[in-house]
């Protein structure tokens, strides 16, 4: 894609490809119950953002481990703790297999999601969760990568964002191969995510 | 919980608690009485700036919320969200139907009451106010006052105590 493109095209061409995922998620029965299959899609692949503690991240940084990501913002009053939430029920009902997905909450609201706001909001759901972030470009460019819509929705002297509020699973080698409704129960996340874990 | 709504006249102490107990008595009969049930606010962390407020709201008559107010925020306003093609957006809005005996329910997945610019880290267990204003079909307008608690953020949703 050319960065010549306009924010409005951006938009526009992202809100197409996402049609395109809900689509084939009708007519193609994949390997997954729940889920949308998005094995082998490039999403992803290529992000550098950084953890509370300053430390350089990548997909690779979690190489053997089940990612689950998603994008948000600290004050989103449901999507964001609803995920969250769930994804603490997904990692107690995976029992032992719980160690191995790893929760990432990547901000796109690094404006306002100061790295200690952040680290502190996603370990009071779970200490094991790590939130990452980027300045506003590194954040563009990442939500872009994985096809995240984003928009700022002004309200008075501040603002709400708008957002995909998808999570991402990747298995244990980086290859992307799950999206996750916000409507899907933790039952339903669980039973696809083992198939994930099984695979890799 | 329930919080039966006082009418914003200025009654003496003792009448006030006649009037109190016998509304008690009378339930749904009186001409506009509007419960409010599960009041809550997320918790949130050190300097986070903002949160929401989730409750069961029922009124006896066709009206309407037309606000809500908090001390605890510097803006409190009523959202609404709507999730489309995975997006999730949130619109103010500046009412809220309540059509008469028909519980509308404030959780995360339709609408919520926005908290924004805490003054401080709202912990669970704090009990915060929520001021709010019922308007009937006759115009008039009616204020209930509950002490929404603080549940921790990692809560679900209004519906279920975990």
């Amino acid at each position: 894609m050319s960065t010549l493109l306009t924010r409005r095209e951006l938009i526009a061409g992202i809100g197409v490809l996402s049609l395109g995922v809900l689509a084939s998620f009708d007519s193609v029965a994949g390997t997954f119950k729940y889920g949308w299959d998005l094995s082998g899609q490039a999403r992803g692949r290529s992000f550098t953002l950084k953890d509370p503690q300053s430390n350089q991240k990548t997909l690779a940084s979690y190489q053997g481990r089940v990612p689950m990501i998603f994008f948000g913002f600290t004050q989103c009053p449901a999507a964001c703790p609803t995920a969250l939430a769930r994804a603490v029920k997904i990692k107690k009902l995976l029992g032992p297999d719980g160690d191995r997905l790893k929760v990432i909450f990547i901000t796109l609201d690094p404006e306002r999601d100061t790295p200690a706001v952040l680290d502190a909001y996603v370990k009071a759901f779970d200490p094991t969760f790590e939130a990452l972030y980027g300045n506003l470009e590194e954040t563009a460019a990442t939500a872009e990568e994985f096809g995240v819509f984003y928009e700022k929705n002004p309200i008075g002297s501040t603002y709400t964002l708008s957002h995909t509020a998808m999570s991402y699973v990747y298995d244990a080698k980086g290859v992307l191969r799950l999206g996750f409704s916000q409507s899907r129960t933790e039952q339903e996340c669980v039973e696809d995510l083992l198939t994930v874990m099984k695979a890799s | 919980m329930n919080f039966r709504s006082r009418k914003t006249v200025v009654i003496k102490p003792l009448a006030q608690a006649a009037i109190l107990f016998s509304l008690l008595g009378m339930a749904w009969q009186a001409s506009a009485q509007t419960r409010i049930d599960d009041a809550w606010v997320r918790a949130t962390v050190p300097g986070q700036q903002s949160t929401g407020a989730f409750l069961k709201i029922t009124s006896s008559t066709d009206s309407k919320l037309v606000s809500v107010q908090s001390p605890v925020a510097r803006t409190v306003q009523m959202h609404h969200s709507t999730m489309q093609n995975e997006v999730m957006r949130m619109d103010p809005v500046d009412s809220v139907a309540l059509p008469a005996g028909k519980t509308v329910v404030f959780d995360p997945d339709s609408y919520h009451v926005m908290l924004i610019g805490v003054y401080a880290q709202v912990k669970e267990g704090d009990k915060v106010p929520l001021t709010l204003t019922v308007e009937g079909a006759n115009g008039k307008t009616e204020t209930i006052t509950v002490e929404a608690s603080a549940r921790a953020l990692n809560s679900s949703d209004s519906g279920k105590m975990n």
